[in-house]
């Protein structure tokens, strides 16, 4: 059980597939989140159909499509960190890991959530994980909370191993669908929009458990 | 034109923090696009000697590479890079080509217009 989780991404809505449900389901049983959305989103490709959003409106509409979702999962606190899509691996690290260290420091989690670095396919996912770990790796061995990241990246078992940590969310699918229906810009995912769509066998399997590995630090 | 060099284009890049400099930056999928396959769309852009002022730039990837420039208000960047020319000691000019040796992606540093 954990009473306070801290929530590191780059992007609103990389929070819904592989995480909103473990969220959800700690919240239920009295946990806070505070969630560190390092970006907008701005550079999306996915400007939803109609209305026609433009590059300039995306922002806000991402950002409301992101409060959206934290609502659906319980998400008592969402920080929009400012960094700019696409170039969290270019930034200033000391801004970078000066925010992280500083939100860290702030909520004092039992546990942090991010991407697994060089495992999580885009460079803004693989940036985050990064930063979230040099930060964590300076803390004193004692006082680091476990890092558990999401990771994705094509043959990535033989590298980094199986996930050590399976959260069972099939009691949460429908805060999660809602977290991701309310990316409605960014995804379009037939059969979730149903009423009952949380009790479907299908979607159980598809959705019901979400996967982290815990970094491994060294001393 | 020779497959980048990280080292050589990260201290190239450095060499151009904090100054005025001229900027052309360019992407195409090829104005026949469309006529060879008509579910491409096509599409492109070009910004030739605008000037720019960035803070912090890096070079980053396996390859294709990723450029990133911090100007005071905003950012440049452009992925898919693969070719630079180590020979130009005054400009930085990089490219990147698909598979047939055609331009894609370009982006070119120079303290005089190109």
């Amino acid at each position: 059980m954990y009473q306070s989780i801290l929530v590191i991404l780059p992007h609103p809505d990389d929070e819904c597939f592989g995480l909103s449900g473990t969220l959800a389901k700690y919240i239920s049983q009295g946990a806070k989140v505070t969630y560190g959305c390092l970006t907008l989103g701005q550079m999306g490709r996915n400007m939803g159909s109609a209305p026609y959003n433009s590059r300039v409106a995306l922002p806000s509409v991402r950002k409301k499509e992101l409060e959206e979702s934290c609502r659906a999962i319980g998400i008592q606190d969402l920080r929009l960190m400012g960094f700019h899509d696409k170039t969290i691996e270019f930034e200033d690290r000391e801004l970078l890991d000066g925010a992280i260290e500083d939100l860290i420091r702030e909520v004092k989690p039992d546990v942090i959530y991010t991407f697994y670095p060089d495992y999580a396919v885009h460079p803004d996912h693989d940036a985050t994980g990064a930063a979230v770990v040099r930060v964590v790796e300076r803390m004193p061995k004692g006082e680091r909370p476990p890092v558990l990241c999401m990771a994705f990246a094509r043959d990535l078992e033989s590298s980094i191993g199986n996930p050590d940590v399976f959260e069972d969310v099939k009691d949460f699918l429908k805060p999660k669908i809602a977290s991701i229906l309310s990316h409605r810009t960014q995804f379009q995912v037939p059969g979730l929009d149903g009423a009952n769509s949380h009790k479907s066998k299908e979607l159980q399997e598809r959705f019901g458990t979400e996967r982290f590995w815990t970094y491994p630090f060294g001393g | 034109m020779q497959p980048i060099d990280t080292a050589d284009v990260q201290r190239r890049i450095h060499e151009f923090i904090d100054q005025d400099i001229y900027v052309h930056m360019e992407m195409t999928t090829g104005a026949y696009t469309s006529h060879h396959d008509t579910t491409k769309h096509p599409a492109a852009n070009f910004i030739s000697n605008a000037v720019i002022r960035f803070s912090l730039g890096s070079i980053s990837g396996i390859g294709p590479y990723r450029v990133g420039l911090k100007m005071g208000k905003g950012w440049i960047y452009t992925e898919g890079l693969t070719h630079y020319d180590a020979a130009e000691e005054d400009r930085l000019l990089m490219s990147g080509h698909d598979g047939t040796g055609k331009l894609v992606v370009a982006l070119q540093l120079s303290r005089e217009p190109f």
